[in-house]
This record gives structure tokens, sequence and C-alpha cells, in this order.
């Protein structure tokens, strides 16, 4: 049966019919399958949540516990059925490589199989499993950063970047713009990988899910929150992570000679950087570049590639050009800016 | 060339001036002659040539990429340089990178045919950062913030010196300004440019405050008309003569009609306007030979230029402007009547003697079509470059408004390339709309983003990258001055509008008519 019978663009979310399950819900629905903990997929008030145990862990930090009725923790390549017993739809979670938790979808309905891989990127990241090609008929994948402009450069590179405006302005306090879910603790990583081993200062956002991570397991070093610095001025020279809405906001101005940077895909934009008014632009994803997602692609080398949110124009000429079976989904909802 | 890219990433990011200025302080001291010199060059915007054309680049890159995801690159980024040095496939190798200055002579002594090679073989060996550098170095669109009056400045304190001795030296002298840095860092005397054929720095004036009008003492000013032309500055020295504009463009090529007036050395400070037999004609009549180079015999002819002089900075050889205006006044005014030439005009001194004569001197430029209002100078002024504070006035007439309906609507470039930001707005002839200008400036960013949303919501059309919206929404437009135009469909032209007031409230059928416009030209 073709996909696009079973598997369909909603308003709330893609929707599996013969599941009666929609994939990362924008709004509260009974049965909601879910790829990973970022605000725009993992919303609260769904009646059932099936994901992976840290996203649920993560959804749980964040909304509290009561964050959905029932919920259901997934092991990667566990498989299991929707739907009806006699017709069903099988379902596995797979490893997506975005961050702690994230996971792709595999959906298999009367021997048709659908990958949703959520949001993905093929960089190494300590914190997660890497992404796994899955064969399928129809791979659905983003294009956050689905124009050739676009790559992503290795996280050291940035990181040492960083390193040395700290040698170079010891006596500024280097604020650094990071999301809370994901990128801050990659960047923690990142910073300890290259030896810094001094604390690093949180904005009070961060600390909940640093809290987490580190109950999985994740080494992060010593994390100290600015709100138990008596003294400000000793943050000169010290890195703070902070979310990027903090960067320009009054809570800044209480650090020392603050060098503003910020750690995002889009920090490679000058524009985009400018408009933020980041002295120090880190080009850190957690998404694919454009050639990363033509390889995946490549490699998964599905039947059809179905696109969602973000540049959807310019990947969907370039399959179609490379003679790939393509077309856009026009999901809405999924916030292309705050998570990277 | 590797140095001066990573000075333009650190300037480029950095928004501090006292950071910038540090920055550019740093460079100046590490960097030899003649690598420092060619850098202020490149930031001042005194380099003289292109490199090359930005369509050479376009046409360079679209022999490696898809044109249609070129387009959609650059759609997204906004600015050519900047896609180009992202889209650029990396090389295997870098090449190694020559000093500044040999980069720049290898591209200023290129034929035609080898700088497509040259410019190949270099972004190949780059990194993306030094990629965008060299583009913007080479078709001179540097832009990180920083002003060529800033880079005097930070030059000043690099050696410690006043900013105007700087501004005074700066156009008699050349890149790569070694005789500069020698004065700078104490090997060498000031260079000397007595009797240079060089554009001196002008002084300018700040807007009149409205609440200082009532405060100002009638004889502490001299006042005058401000011209609706272009400053110009005349120099004859006895090496030779020169016509600059305010900005220091050599412009005496397109106006020799006005350079050959007189012999008689000097530096002098007026309005080049169109002057039929001592009658000053409009900014219009103007406009026809400010995009001519070289002008035809019969264009001089027809539309003969001259001089509204108001200020003298050299009389002959000598130096004047540390005297005060009055005194500079009078030696101007002999200076003219030994020029004696029909093309030079005195600007004359307004009989103002109190607060009430002021306001019926302005009122009177307002309604006078060949003025923009009045210039309130002090009497007692010395001629600063720059624009020193409090010293002279410009009081310019009221902006004209007019209701007008937004025709059509079109994306800006760079941070405004995702925004329709540049309309085209009509007044009613009958009931259709004719156009009659348009307008991108004088809302606020908030402003812009409803009237963003307004034109995806209400499109109807489209034309290449120019959206057709539907004809309801009034904004209130001002511009300086309308004139009659026999180059629009409308038969008139605005001067300067922009959006005064988004009228959400107002009905189409209620903005103003053709009518209306013309009966705000005011007739000579």
């Amino acid at each position: 049966m073709q996909a696009d019978q079973w598997l369909q663009p909603r308003e709330e979310g893609l929707y599996c019919v013969p599941a009666d399950a929609y994939i990362d819900p924008t709004r509260p629905v009974t049965l909601a399958l879910i790829t990973h903990g970022h605000a725009d997929h993992a919303i609260s008030g769904h009646q059932q949540v099936i994901t992976t145990a840290q996203t649920l862990a993560i959804m749980h930090t964040r909304y509290g516990n009561d964050m959905a009725q029932r919920t259901r923790a997934m092991e990667y390549q566990q498989t299991f059925c929707l739907g009806s017993e006699d017709d069903p739809v099988l379902c596995t979670f797979f490893p997506a490589g975005h961050i702690l938790g994230s996971a792709q979808i595999l959906l298999t309905y009367r021997q048709t199989r659908v990958v949703i891989s959520g949001d993905y990127k093929r960089q190494p990241d300590p914190t997660c499993p890497p992404f796994q090609a899955i064969p399928c008929d129809v791979f659905i994948t983003e294009a956050t950063f689905a124009l050739p402009v676009f790559r992503h450069p290795p996280i050291e590179q940035e990181c040492q970047k960083l390193l040395q405006s700290l040698a170079l302005f010891p006596e500024r306090c280097h604020l650094v713009g990071v999301y809370a879910l994901g990128k801050c603790q990659r960047m923690i990583l990142g910073l300890r990988a290259l030896g810094y081993d001094e604390p690093l200062y949180l904005h009070g956002a961060q600390r909940k899910l640093c809290d987490l991570y580190q109950q999985q397991g994740i080494k992060l070093g010593t994390l100290t929150d600015v709100s138990d610095v008596a003294d400000k001025t000793q943050l000169a020279g010290k890195i703070v992570l902070a979310p990027p809405s903090a960067l320009s906001d009054r809570w800044s101005r209480s650090l020392p000679q603050v060098r503003k940077a910020m750690a995002s895909g889009w920090m490679q934009i000058r524009a985009r950087a400018h408009q933020r008014q980041v002295e120090l632009p880190l080009v850190v994803s957690d998404h694919c570049d454009w050639q990363a997602l033509l390889d995946t692609i490549a490699e998964v080398n599905p039947g059809e590639v179905w696109i969602t949110h973000g540049r959807e124009d310019a990947l969907l000429h370039q399959l179609t050009k490379q003679g790939v079976r393509a077309r856009a989904l026009s999901l809405i909802g999924y916030d292309e800016d705050a998570t990277d | 060339m590797k140095a001066f890219s990573e000075l333009l990433q650190q300037l480029y990011f950095t928004s501090s001036n006292n950071e910038k200025s540090r920055l550019l302080r740093h460079y100046l001291k590490t960097t030899p002659d003649p690598d420092r010199g060619w850098a202020i060059a490149a930031l001042a915007g005194t380099l003289k040539f292109e490199f090359f054309k930005r369509n050479a680049v376009k046409t360079l890159m679209l022999e490696r990429v898809d044109p249609e995801l070129f387009a959609m690159s650059y759609d997204y980024v906004g600015e050519m340089s900047e896609t180009v040095a992202h889209l650029w496939p990396d090389a295997s190798a870098p090449v190694e990178l020559p000093s500044l200055t040999t980069l720049i002579h290898q591209f200023n002594q290129a034929k035609r045919d080898e700088v497509k090679v040259l410019l190949n073989h270099y972004l190949s060996g780059m990194t993306a950062e030094q990629r965008w550098s060299l583009l913007k170095l080479g078709t001179r669109g540097l832009r990180v913030g920083l002003s060529a009056r800033s880079v005097k400045r930070i030059l000043a304190d690099y050696g410690n010196k006043e900013v105007s001795e700087i501004e005074t030296l700066w156009h008699a002298l050349e890149p790569p300004y070694t005789s500069l840095f020698d004065w700078l860092e104490g090997r060498a005397d000031k260079p000397d440019i007595t009797g240079a054929v060089t554009f001196h720095p002008v002084m300018l004036s700040h807007p009149l405050p409205e609440d200082a009008i009532s405060r100002l003492s009638a004889a502490d000013w001299q006042v005058e008309y401000k011209y609706d032309g272009i400053r110009v500055q005349w120099v004859c020295t006895e090496q030779g003569k020169a016509l600059y504009s305010r900005t220091g463009d050599d412009i005496s090529d397109a106006f020799a009609d006005v350079l050959t007036a007189t012999d008689i050395q000097g530096v002098i400070d007026g309005e080049l306007l169109i002057i039929n037999n001592g009658q000053i004609d409009t900014f219009n009549a103007l406009q026809q030979r400010l995009n001519r180079k070289k002008p035809s015999a019969k264009l001089m002819r027809e539309r003969p230029a001259g001089l509204v002089v108001y200020d003298i900075l050299h009389d002959g050889n000598k130096d004047v402007t540390a005297l005060s205006l009055q005194e500079r006044r009078n030696i101007l005014q002999q200076w003219l009547s030994a020029a004696d030439n029909h093309k030079l005009i005195l600007s004359p001194v307004l009989p103002v003697h109190n607060l009430d004569e002021l306001q019926l001197a302005y009122k009177a430029a307002s309604a006078d079509q060949g003025v923009e209002g009045l210039m309130l100078k002090r009497k007692d002024s010395l001629y600063q470059p720059g624009r020193p504070v409090g010293q002279w006035y410009k009081w310019k007439r009221e902006a004209r408004h007019l209701d007008a309906v937004i025709m059509y609507a079109q994306r800006g470039h760079g941070k405004r390339s995702s925004y329709y930001s540049d309309f085209t707005f009509g007044v009613w002839q009958g009931d259709t709309l004719l156009p009659i200008g348009k307008a991108y400036s004088g809302f606020t960013d908030e402003e812009l983003k409803k009237l963003d949303n307004w034109v995806r919501r209400n499109a109807t059309g489209r034309f290449g990258p120019v959206r057709e919206v539907q004809k309801t929404l009034v904004v209130e437009v001002a511009f300086d001055a309308i004139h009659p135009s026999s180059r629009h469909k409308s038969g008139v032209a605005l001067r300067f509008p922009r959006i005064h007031r988004i009228r959400w409230d107002k009905p189409a059928s209620e903005a103003d008519t053709l009518e209306n416009a013309r009966r705000l030209i005011i007739e000579t």
C-alpha cells in the first residue's frame, strides 16, 4: 500500500492512519510518537506518549511528571505493534544522532517501510549513538540547512575559536548563547575535550537539563550557577552559557565586559550574527549541512524522499535533478530558529 | 592578505568603536609598510580601482554551481560576496597567500582575461572568510562598520595628532600613505601639501533643533538661503585647478564650464547650480547634468552651470580658515570682484535683525522653488572641517505630505532580504491609480514587520521580484519637494519621498489625487 495513503500531513502533525498516531504533534493528541525532546517536537498534554527512555526523561524534566496520561519507553531497535492486531503497524526507534534520546522512527505497514528521521546529524556527538541508515521505501527528512552555502565545521574548530578569544580577551566575560537542550551540553563536552577544566557558568535556564545529562552518565565537569557567584567580576575571562534570548537581556548587564558569542548553525551567515549583535559567531549545529543531507539520502537510498521543515525548495530541486523521487510535505509549527 | 582578512573579520563582528580602534591600531603597529597603507586605503575607500566586477564573480560562480541553487542561496544570504564565499568549492590544498600589496598589484596589472584566472586561483585556495574579504576588497564594497571619518580618527589617535590635521592632509596624500606613517611615527616632518590641488575637508551643519529657535540671538547669526544644488569646492593653485564634490570626488570634467570661470587662485566653498544669465534654475534642471561625466557643448550651453559661493578657505595660497566668518566674508567679496565672472554669484546675506524677521525669511524660503530653506551660521564661526556643534545650522523647509496608496512592493537586500520593504505608491487620476514614487524608509522595524505581513496577505500578482498588491492600504508620504517631470507617466517627481505614517484606518478611495499633488508644485 502506497505510503501516502496511510501517512498524511495534518494540522496537528504527521498522522499514521492505521495506528491512529501522530509523529511529533504540535497539539495534544491521543497517541504521540516522539522523535526527540526539543520543545517544537515534544509538547505536553498528550494522552499517551511513546518515545525513548531518555526523551521521556527530558520531557518529564521540562514539563513535570504529569506531562502525559500514559507513557511508554522504547529501546532503540526494539519493535512493537500499533493499530489492529490483524493489520498492525510495526514501529521501531533507531538512533538519529541529533541530541540525547533522539530517534528516527521506522513504521512498516503492509510491507511498506517509512523512516521518519526527525532532526538528525552525522557529525560525532558523545551524548548520543550515531545516526543509522535504515533501508526504506520512503525517507522523511528535515531540510533546516538545505542550501549549498551551509557547511558545518567540526565542533573542535569552533571550541578552539572560543578558547582563543578567551586568551585574547582575558578581561572579558564570554557569554555564549546556546540552546538549553543538546547544544549546551555538546559545547561543554567540546570544551572539555580540548582540556578546558575551569568551571563553566550556567544561566538558570540551563541547569535542569545539564543535571539530567549528568544523571544519564554524561560527565560535564564542574558547572556553577551564575546566581551563586556573589562577586560577578570573578567572571572576567570565564565562559557563561545562557539561552540565546538572554544574550541581550538585562540579565547579562551584571557580567563584566561581556563578549557575546553564540553557537548555532545560523551563525555562518553574517547578517544573522549581526542581527543578534554577536561578536564571536560559533558555527555549531545539531543538524546536517547540505553535503551531509545529500550523502545521507544517497546512503539510505530510499525509493522516495519526503521533505519536511526548512529550505525544502533547494533540496527538492537538487534531488529531482539527481533523479531521486522527492516531494515537499508542508508541515507547520517546527521552529527552525529556536533549536539551532 | 591573511592578516588583513583576519582584521576585517574582527572589525566586522566588533560593535564597540573603542574596540575597533584598538584592533586597527594593533594592526597598524604590527604590519609593515606598504601593506598597512593599502589596508587603510581599502577601509577608508580610497582605493582607486576595482579588481573585478561583481558580474565577473557571478559568472565564475555560475560555472561551478547550479543556477537555481545559486539563486536560492543568494536570496537567503542576501549578499553576493558572502553567497559566493560559502558556495565556492574548497580546494584540496590551500595556496600560499601573498601580501596585501602584492595582491593589489597583481590585480591592478592583470589584463582583462588574466583577472579571471587570478580570481579563480585565489578563491579556490582560500577559506570562506578569506574569500569574503577578497571579494569585498576587490569590488570596493568593504563595509565593516568603520567610516572614512573613523579611520582618520584612529590614525590621529595612533600618531597622537589632531584629527583635523589628518583631515587637511588626507586628500593630498595617496595610498599607501608611507609619508603619513613616517610623520605619525615621528620619523619625519608633516607631509608638505602647500600648493597641491586637493580637496579640503568641508565644514558641515546640524539641523536646527526646534527648541533652539527661540533662544537664538539674531545679531550673532548670518542668515543665507540653503540652496537646492550640490555642494562643491573650487580649487585653484599655481599647480592647477579642480572642482570637487563634497565627498572629495573630482568632478572637473563634468563641469568644465564652471572650472574655466576664473584663474584667480583660492579655495572656494559654494553650491553648484544651473545659472542662466544670473537666474538660478531648479534642482530638476541640474539633474540632467549630474549623470554626465563629459557633457556635450550643446548641453552646457542649454544648461549652463555656475556657482553660488558662500565661503572661502584659501585666498590665493593663504589659509583663512582660522578667521571668523565675518572676516572671511569680506575676503570672499574681494576675491569675487577680482574674479569678476557672471558664473560666480555671491550668496546674499538676508536682512534678519530679530526672530520675527527670521520666521518671515523662513516662510519666504519655504515658498521658493529654488531653495531648500535657510542656513544659519554664527558670524564668529571659524571654518572647521567636520560638523562642529553650535556653529552652523540648516533649517530645511517643512516636508510636504500626500496620502497615497501602496501599489507594488519589493524585497529589500541584506538584513531586509526577507522583508518587503520597498514600496511603490500612487495617487488617483479619475478612478485609476498612477504611481508617483517609491519609498523604502520612514517606518520603524515594528511597522516594517506589519507592512511585510500585509504585503504577503494582500499580494495579487508577481512581476519578477515585484509583487502587486491590493490597492487598499493608504500611507502618508512625506517628501522635500515635487517637480514636474516628463520622465514619469504621472508627470511629477518627488524629492526624497519616505513613509511618514501608515494609515491603516483610511480607505483607499480617500487618498489624494494627482491634481492635489500638482498643486504642491511651487511655480518659479
